[in-house]
């Protein structure tokens, strides 16, 4: 069964109509890339996936139950929101760090936070804490920025900044995690670490949905590929189908623009 | 003998002053925070309510909004209702929670939507994101005007007067209408010594907030 089945999705900005029905599921263990030219929706469709913007119509499915219903319009209170948001973790492309907490309070706030709605925290509450605190370490370490525990923002490069919100978001442990063109924000001489370790995650098997512009990386690391054009799923299939032997006209136009660069 | 006499009834009026400081800041540091949420609330009507009030009291000088207070219930029920001293605090308090919200607000929008973004996608509720993520990068990046305003404060004080609060300048007019002018240009030592503290203690907040930068 799908981890992830997104059917239909619309969302309308004033009177410009950004997606027109997109379609597509992904399977557990899968990292799925979104490509496409600037305004074809692939930001504003993970946006709407997230719960950052409410989409007009359409359904998401997560392990075949419904998360979300456009159709449905009595708004969802603000904690069911939250409930269904920490399924999926995000990476924005401008990191989004707190810039007054260190490289480890910007992963364990969170956690920290949420521990404090459980119903044990009182009792274990030393205990809990600890066990937030040596999750984080490790999965700083796993990010490769142990040296880098007690630094604030401002001390990292991008290429770092971007990796303590990459453990930031895996510290909640979602079960797909979303990369908002992690790497068009950074030098380029930067973006190689960044794909290293969504790499190494792919490697992993953590399940990831990355919507990017480093066609090369797109085809080295994802399972499958999607095509947006114009707020619609234009072609989707391996990276072999997608990139190497695209079919329809748009695809090709989009990719060799790239390659002309 | 002449100059300890002037000092102690100085200091006597500095108690007034500083009184008036110091109930003003306590009440109209989180009172300014309330208004600016009003100005900045996404219910129109009330927006614009506050807004107009701010406007108000931003529009009219301070020394009048004090007479207005003493004055003004008075008039309409009969009897005063406020004390002099109840009177200038709420002016005070009124007027200066006006100015911070505005400086709040400007801080408050400066800080940009990821962040708040940021947090929810964490699972964090938007009072977590406001006191965890947004508060302490607001109090950062105001601590500058607000140093101004606070500034600004304690030379306020001395409208006081004009509902005959004997505060340091009260305090030396009264020797002025005996003929004993110096005691008055001796009230701005007292002034720069206040201010002088303050500044002194703003620069030690900026430098405990000079940890990070954003």
């Amino acid at each position: 069964m799908a981890i992830l089945e997104v059917k239909n999705i619309k969302k309308t900005f004033g009177k410009v109509q950004v997606l027109k029905g997109v379609d597509f599921s992904m399977y557990e263990g899968e990292v799925l890339s979104v490509i496409g030219s600037s305004g074809s929706g692939k930001t504003t469709l993970l946006r709407c996936i997230n719960f950052l913007e409410r989409a007009d119509e359409g359904c998401i499915y997560l392990d075949g139950e419904l998360l979300f219903d456009g159709s449905v319009h009595s708004k969802a209170s603000p904690k069911e929101i939250r409930a269904k948001q920490l399924n999926f973790g995000l990476v924005f492309q401008d990191f989004n760090l707190f810039p007054q907490y260190t490289v480890l309070e910007n992963v364990t706030l969170a956690p920290k936070l949420l521990a404090k709605e459980r119903e044990d925290y009182k009792e274990n509450k030393k205990q809990i804490l600890e066990e937030i605190e040596e999750n984080a370490k490790s999965i700083i370490d796993r990010v490769g920025l142990t040296e880098k525990l007690d630094n604030y923002p401002c001390q990292l490069s991008g290429g770092q900044k971007q990796r303590v919100s990459i453990a930031r978001a895996l510290a909640l442990r979602p079960r797909i995690l979303f990369f908002d063109e992690p790497t068009s924000a950074l030098d380029p001489e930067l973006t190689g670490e960044i794909l290293r370790v969504i790499k190494q995650l792919a490697s992993e098997h953590v399940t990831m949905v990355i919507v990017t512009h480093e066609i090369g990386f797109a085809r080295n690391v994802s399972d499958r590929i999607i095509f947006m054009a114009d707020g619609v799923v234009l072609e989707e299939g391996t990276p072999e189908d997608v990139i190497d032997n695209p079919k329809h006209e748009r695809t090709k136009a989009f990719l060799s623009k790239l390659d002309n660069k | 003998m002449e100059f300890w006499k002037v000092t102690l009834s100085l200091l006597d009026g500095l108690q007034n002053t500083c009184m008036i400081f110091a109930l003003t800041l306590v009440l109209a540091l989180p009172l300014g925070l309330v208004i600016s949420f009003g100005s900045m609330s996404k219910f129109k009507p009330l927006a614009y309510l506050v807004k107009t009030f701010v406007w108000i009291i931003r529009g009219v000088p301070l020394m009048l909004q004090v007479i207005i207070l003493f004055y003004v219930p008075g008039f309409l029920i009969g009897r005063p209702i406020l004390s002099r001293f109840s009177s200038v605090i709420a002016a005070f308090v009124i007027n200066y929670a006006c100015y911070f919200s505005e400086i709040y607000r400007g801080g408050i929008e400066s800080i940009t939507k990821g962040q708040y973004e940021a947090g929810q996608v964490l699972g964090m509720t938007k009072t977590q994101v406001f006191f965890k993520v947004v508060l302490m990068q607001v109090v950062k990046r105001v601590l500058a005007p607000m140093g101004n305003e606070v500034i600004t404060l304690v030379k306020d004080t001395a409208l006081a007067r004009v509902i005959m609060i004997v505060e340091v300048i009260q305090a030396a007019q009264n020797f002025a209408s005996y003929g004993l002018m110096w005691p008055l240009f001796y009230t701005a030592v007292f002034y720069l010594a206040f201010v002088g503290l303050l500044t002194l203690l703003f620069n030690y907040l900026e430098k405990k907030l000079d940890y990070y930068k954003g």
